[in-house]
């Protein structure tokens, strides 16, 4: 037995956090903020490089063949550092093709994924926060599916959506195909954009597999996001840390102030003991997967909400400055508003983890 | 003790409410630049030429001279009438004004006050410095006597609407070799003065009302010193008391007026099974009335505080706890919005107004005036009677 991450697990996590310090620092964030583009492509091409765009994805289909605790730990990692671009939905498109993708889908889409050549998205949501398989309405009649999504990960750029469909079933749509339109939001996080995904009778194929399989793919996004919500959760208690040693006021760092201290003391103790239950809901994922969507209910609600408190307690103590569009404080706080909802908010995930206990 | 209004006061609350029904803008406030400017100031004079402005000031200085009694009927028939923010008309009206009325000279009066009121003039406030805003005592910026007149050299940020105003309340440094309290001089600037640069400041809700102001030699005359030179301390302290007193009860009514909103929003908003709203959700029913009960408690003890006021003719430090707490509450608030809204929060284009946007700005609320923990510390100090700790 061992409870800690291995080596290895440790070194990709130092690897993506030194990319993405390198390849995407705060300076960079605000261009991203400030600009119009959606998707930074060469990013993504270089991310891809790495291996990150395969990741789960087994060998023989071009990919690195990991589970998903190391994709938690690249996640946590992005989290930390705030990082742009479209891994959640990719991820989760290679995972549902590897799950239930028939051997002709997944040859056909698997490797141009895998290396990041395309980049798929998730269209799960429907109006009235309906993430969840069993809330999908869309209906599929001789291969073809209508209706619309939304907070839709990147959809202008995304090359194939994974389209939650009626009885918690998936189909793979093109976003070249006839009939198919994606609208681009602002969104609050614009480090992961956002959008509408309309489609009007646009050709579509099924994966197989009953409504399982989008469970999995709900829970394993579920973990995702709860990594990232601690890895940013956990970097928003350092910039404070950093921040207050460095502020004077009263002839004093800010960190020689009691009330100062104790609101930091208090953001890392609420946080660091959560990093547990992501490695724990990952690994049930990989191999208990009986236990697996209770914990990533219960992972997802507890860490994003953290999230959003440390990050909170991160602004507050920056004072002015923390609430600024320049200073780098709310890449974080709008990253953690983004991992509350996304996906389902903590009430939703913990109702469902409630009825699963049994309760 | 009685809880009743008076007649009088009834049929002055009707007649407020007629006024402002008819009269209050309709179409949406811009968010910041000239036409927020323009849109303030139409409001204000609009007042004015209807004899509502100034209602806190007294008559004497061209105001309403309204009883605080009044002052409370008219923003809570300005909250119910959803009329606009103070918004940029906030500093001549709230601080500035107050402040010359206390401590001004009778010409800054007969200049300055007319002009506040008729909205023809925007104030803004020269306090903050990067490296004192807490500690408001320790600032830099330089105040040098030369003839009859103060250069200033330095900078001030956090000044909301100083690209748009037209003066500025501003503190400099005028002896540095004194106790950090006792240098300090309160001065009227001037925006358009040869040498005084206005840099605007984006928030991360995106809108631009803060600025950074640079002052380069810029040539004040000593006519505009408000109180003593190195006096400003005491100024500056009135005029925060203001701040933290009665200005502050428009901005209570209407976070009671949220709540109200709030508790519409969870009706309407479907949570969970299909018909199911919101406000069927037992966590968001009790976080819901725990929030009105707060913020109905609040109001109260600022109804108390008034009377008080009204007897004793100052605001009393209990305005910190009031600022403290409205605080909390504002961003209770917003945390439970964000509950039930969920992920439609996301959908937000930077520039609307609404939800996502008040959440945003909610972090403000135990930032600016004074954090949170500043308010800790008087509450301690100067409420409870404990040691200082600073």
């Amino acid at each position: 037995m061992d409870f800690d991450l291995s080596e290895e697990q440790n070194m990709l996590q130092d690897t993506v956090r030194r990319f993405f310090e390198t390849e995407a620092p705060t300076t960079r964030l605000l261009e991203i903020y400030d600009g119009d583009e959606l998707l930074d492509r060469e990013l993504w091409n270089r991310s891809a490089e790495l291996g990150l765009a395969g990741l789960l994805v087994e060998e023989q289909y071009g990919g690195v063949g990991l589970e998903l605790l190391d994709l938690a730990v690249v996640a946590d990692a992005m989290g930390y550092t705030a990082a742009p671009g479209p891994l959640l939905g990719h991820a989760l498109t290679t995972l549902a093709l590897t799950l239930g993708g028939s051997e002709e889908q997944k040859t056909q889409w698997l490797p141009k994924l895998a290396s990041g050549e395309l980049i798929g998205s998730v269209a799960f949501a429907e109006q009235g926060d309906a993430w969840q398989p069993d809330q999908w309405t869309l209906t599929v009649s001789e291969n073809r599916v209508s209706g619309t999504k939304k907070n839709v990960l990147f959809p202008s750029d995304a090359d194939l959506f994974l389209v939650g469909i009626e009885g918690g079933r998936m189909a793979l749509v093109e976003r070249s195909a006839e009939g198919v339109s994606t609208q681009e939001w602002d969104g609050v996080d614009r480090t992961r954009r956002i959008g509408g995904l309309s489609l009007d009778r646009a050709p579509c194929e099924l994966l197989t597999g009953d409504s399982s399989i989008a469970e999995r793919v709900r829970d394993a996004a579920l973990i995702l996001l709860a990594a990232d919500a601690y890895g940013g959760a956990h970097k928003s208690v350092e910039l404070t840390v950093d921040y207050t040693s460095q502020r004077v006021q009263f002839g004093r760092t800010l960190s020689h102030f009691q009330g100062v201290k104790h609101q930091i003391a208090d953001a890392a103790a609420e946080v660091e003991p959560a990093r547990a239950l992501v490695w724990y809901a990952a690994y049930a994922f990989d191999h208990r997967p009986e236990e697996a969507p209770r914990l990533a209910a219960i992972a997802k609600a507890h860490l994003t909400e953290r999230y959003v408190d440390a990050s909170r307690t991160m602004v507050m103590l920056h004072g002015g400055i923390g609430y600024t569009w320049e200073f780098h404080c709310q890449f974080w706080l709008k990253r953690a508003m983004f991992d509350r909802s996304y996906f389902g908010s903590p009430s939703v995930h913990r109702e469902r983890a409630a009825v699963l206990a049994g309760w | 003790m009685n809880l009743d209004f008076t007649v009088d006061e009834q049929r002055f609350r009707e007649e407020v409410r007629d006024w402002l029904q008819d009269n209050a803008p309709r179409d949406p406030q811009p968010l910041e630049g000239a036409e927020k400017r323009a849109y303030d100031v139409a409001w204000q004079r609009k007042q004015f030429d209807a004899g509502w402005a100034g209602i806190n000031w007294p008559k004497a200085f061209g105001g309403c001279g309204m009883s605080t009694t009044q002052q409370l009927i008219w923003h809570e028939e300005y909250a119910k009438a959803n009329a606009p923010d103070v918004g940029s008309c906030f500093v001549g009206l709230n601080h500035g004004g107050p402040t010359l009325i206390a401590r001004g000279s009778e010409a800054h009066q007969a200049f300055h006050l007319p002009k506040i009121l008729r909205g023809e003039t925007i104030w803004c406030q020269g306090f903050s410095e990067p490296s004192s805003g807490s500690d408001l005592a320790s600032l830099r910026t330089r105040g040098v006597l030369d003839g009859d007149h103060l250069v200033v050299n330095g900078q001030k940020i956090w000044t909301s609407y100083a690209h748009v105003a037209d003066y500025q309340e501003l503190l400099v440094r005028t002896d540095p070799d004194v106790k950090k309290h006792k240098g300090i001089t309160w001065i009227i600037c001037d925006m358009s003065l040869p040498g005084v640069e206005v840099r605007p400041i984006r928030t991360m809700s995106g809108e631009r009302h803060f600025c950074e102001v640079f002052y380069d030699d810029v040539r004040i005359p000593l006519d505009n010193v408000v109180g003593e030179i190195n006096g400003g301390w005491s100024v500056a302290m009135s005029t925060l008391s203001f701040e933290r007193g009665t200005a502050f009860m428009s901005r209570q009514i209407a976070l009671a007026r949220k709540v109200e909103e709030l508790i519409e929003l969870a009706r309407k908003t479907p949570k969970g099974a299909m018909g199911r709203m919101a406000i069927d959700d037992d966590e968001i029913a009790r976080k819901l009335a725990r929030l009105r009960a707060n913020v109905a408690a609040l109001q109260a003890m600022t109804y108390a505080a008034i009377s008080r006021n009204e007897r004793t003719g100052m605001p009393g430090p209990e305005g910190s706890m009031i600022k403290l707490s409205f605080a909390d509450l504002s961003q209770d608030l917003q945390r439970i919005a964000a509950e039930i809204l969920g992920p439609s929060m996301l959908e937000y284009e930077y520039g609307d107004t609404g939800w996502t946007h008040d959440y945003l700005r909610s972090y403000l609320a135990s930032i600016g005036g004074g954090t949170s923990e500043i308010q800790k510390e008087i509450i301690a100090d100067r409420v409870l009677g404990m040691p200082k700790g600073r």
